[in-house]
């Protein structure tokens, strides 16, 4: 029961960060003022008890039974993953901006978590049991991964835009360089990739543990398998042909969008 | 006792008037030590720099001691501008702050008041007054440079190049640089983008001769003019200035360059009037081309961002200005109650001496009570004067009480 309270409590403290972040967007201090604006400051603190909340939430979780199985766990600890990126991200390059896309990400989707039914299935302490575990768990940081690369994305887009119109708003000076974000779309699809690949290896275990057979057919891993296609291509002609910057920024995005309508209408 | 300050600057006096009194090390010194001979300078600091000639000073005299100064700057009546204090203050600290400047927030101006400070402190030209209000200026520069934007944001057209260029790769380490043209306005840009860590330069020019010249000074690498469109494709950022009367980038050049790129983004700065890129590059992706007047909007917003900021700025210095005034005041009040407490004491011993004499011989205990009498008579009447002074000094209404006090005491002009 506690479980929920802490859910609940963290639901609602990403709810203020979030609205704080948005806020900071109408700010007019500049991205490189020495010290961090003390609006900026206060949205961290309130992210940061969600996140601890959260971080409890998912420990007790844990304890009751294989996590992230189901499609209300999975999407909490989706969220829950993203945050972490979030503060990783943010104290290693101070680009306070993100967080303004990031949290309604997170909000949002564990907004519709919570709203999807508990599901206490008993603890399977089998291997089956594990290898579920590890493919959901693998497969959601691989998209976490693409997540961040669609966020990176769209700030990559909005940035291009000012300084092609050479028109530029306040979010001009907080946005961070184009490189520095097409760099982050590279990284992030570098770790996306191989977790995507283990998640869709751990599955098929699965599914020939459980199941008796490592290919159902079934339109979820059709899909999977062509998300694995789009982003190896995607990375692949980064790499080989060049296919960096806006396009990058463009691919990361529309990939992401798919993922997202794809799991929804699943789901 | 008063600070005052006498001078120049780029507003009131051409470059003409200003370099006839712009001083060298040594001729502050000299000028200095003229200064001390006299009496009515206690101390004394010159700043001389390309857009001022300034002395500060602090005189006995107020007027008297302007019109030392004066004397230094001769015939420059119309051009001399003359403060004295709270007027010399709020001067000092605008000029420490970078408001008086020709560029305003420009940074140079702060290292050269230091300098100018150390100059007189190695020549002992400077007191206790100086050193303080000097302290002041600088700390109050830094405080307006953390607390207003007023020294951020390009306001040069080669440092907005500079800045653009970080929005666009971050970091310019990496980075190469092409000059096609090899003017002055690209010679600058180009130290700006050395001094920013850029890792190669390449120069065409339509002389190689010069591109060489200019290779060797900035260790880059030449180009002839006739390649210089295939070698762009190594180049991030591209800077254009020469006089050739048309185009020399065209669309299709460019798109081959980004292609043989693999999509890095590439960045062209085109300086030249008329201009050297067709404007219809930009709209390729992965490109960005800024022209001299794109580059220009760019200062420009930056210098009227700039102007807001100097209006916190002169709120900052106002309310600093407020303060070092209090502790001049305190200053002023110190004399006036060392003066009370002298006259007070003058009369007692008198007065005291008067009635003893009177009395004949008294047992020591007797003297000493009419001592003790006396004593705390003074000490009780002058107490409600002598405490209204001491706070009159943290207040901000004018010297009154201190002219009041001169008054009703009858206290001579000790100041």
């Amino acid at each position: 029961m506690s479980q929920i309270i802490f859910f609940q409590t963290s639901l609602f403290f990403y709810f203020l960060g979030c609205l704080l972040f948005l806020l900071n967007l109408w700010d007019k201090k500049e991205e490189k003022s020495p010290t961090l604006p003390i609006s900026q400051k206060i949205a961290f603190v309130v992210t940061g008890v969600g996140f601890l909340c959260h971080t409890i939430a998912l420990g007790l979780q844990l304890q009751s039974g294989v996590p992230f199985s189901s499609p209300k766990e999975a999407i909490s600890f989706f969220s829950w993953a993203l945050v972490l990126i979030f503060f990783w991200v943010e104290l290693k390059y101070r680009v306070y901006v993100m967080g303004s896309l990031i949290l309604p990400m997170a909000f949002l989707s564990l907004i519709s978590a919570a709203t999807l039914p508990l599901d206490n299935h008993p603890v399977d302490p089998t291997l089956k049991g594990t290898l579920l575990g590890v493919h959901t768990t693998l497969s959601l940081l691989g998209i976490v991964a693409f997540a961040i690369a669609a966020v990176a994305g769209i700030m990559y887009l909005v940035q291009e835009r000012f300084l092609k119109s050479k028109q530029f708003g306040p979010l001009y000076y907080k946005l961070p360089a184009l490189g520095l974000l097409d760099q982050w779309n590279k990284t992030a699809l570098y770790w996306g990739i191989p977790l995507l690949t283990l998640g869709i290896i751990t599955g098929a275990l699965w599914s020939q543990y459980a199941l008796g057979f490592f290919w159902s057919g079934s339109i979820k891993q059709f899909l999977a398998i062509a998300a694995w296609f789009f982003y190896v291509i995607v990375f692949q002609g980064r790499v080989t042909v060049g296919w960096r910057a806006r396009r990058a920024a463009l691919l990361s995005i529309i990939g992401f969008v798919a993922i997202i309508f794809i799991f929804t209408t699943l789901t | 006792m008063n600070i005052i300050v006498a001078g120049l600057n780029h507003r009131t006096a051409p470059v003409a008037v200003r370099e006839q009194f712009a001083l060298s090390e040594e001729k502050i010194g000299e000028v200095l030590a003229q200064l001390k001979q006299n009496p009515l300078i206690q101390e004394a600091l010159i700043l001389s720099t390309c857009n001022r000639v300034e002395i500060y000073a602090v005189a006995t005299h107020t007027e008297e001691g302007c019109d030392a100064l004066k004397d230094f700057f001769l015939g420059q009546s119309a051009t001399l501008y003359i403060y004295s204090a709270r007027d010399c203050l709020r001067h000092l600290f605008r000029v420490s702050s970078s408001l008086d400047s020709m560029m305003i927030g420009e940074p140079q101006i702060l290292g050269q008041l230091k300098d100018a400070f150390d100059l007189a402190m190695s020549h002992k030209s400077t007191g206790v007054l100086l050193n303080k209000v000097l302290k002041k200026a600088i700390s109050v520069a830094k405080r307006v440079r953390t607390e207003t934007k007023i020294a951020e944001n390009a306001v040069s057209i080669s440092y907005a190049a500079v800045e653009l260029a970080k929005k666009i790769f971050g970091k310019l380490h990496q980075k190469s640089v092409m000059l096609v043209g090899a003017g002055e306005m690209a010679e600058l840009a180009a130290r700006h983008f050395i001094s920013n860590g850029v890792k190669t330069i390449f120069i065409a020019n339509r002389s190689y001769e010069r591109a060489l010249e200019l290779a060797v000074e900035y260790n880059g690498i030449p180009v002839r003019f006739e390649d210089f469109v295939v070698e762009m494709a190594q180049s991030d950022i591209v800077l254009c200035s020469t006089g050739a009367p048309h185009y020399l980038i065209t669309p299709q050049d460019v798109s081959k360059v980004v292609s043989a790129r693999q999509n890095r983004p590439i960045f062209f700065i085109d300086i030249s009037v008329p201009r050297n890129i067709d404007p219809a590059i930009n709209q390729l992706d992965n490109v960005f081309l800024y022209d001299i007047d794109d580059l220009k909007l760019s200062v420009e917003t930056n210098l009227r961002a700039r102007e807001a900021e100097a209006l916190k700025a002169e709120a900052i210095i106002t309310e600093e200005v407020e303060q070092i005034t209090r502790w001049f005041k305190s200053l002023d009040a110190i004399p006036m109650i060392v003066a009370l407490k002298e006259k007070a004491e003058e009369i007692r011993i008198s007065e005291m001496k008067r009635t003893l004499d009177k009395l004949g011989t008294l047992t020591p205990l007797q003297s000493e009570a009419i001592e003790g009498l006396t004593l705390s008579i003074v000490n009780k009447l002058l107490h409600g004067p002598l405490t209204a002074l001491k706070e009159e000094t943290n207040r901000n209404n004018g010297n009154a009480l201190l002219e009041a006090t001169q008054k009703l005491f009858l206290l001579g002009e000790k100041k």
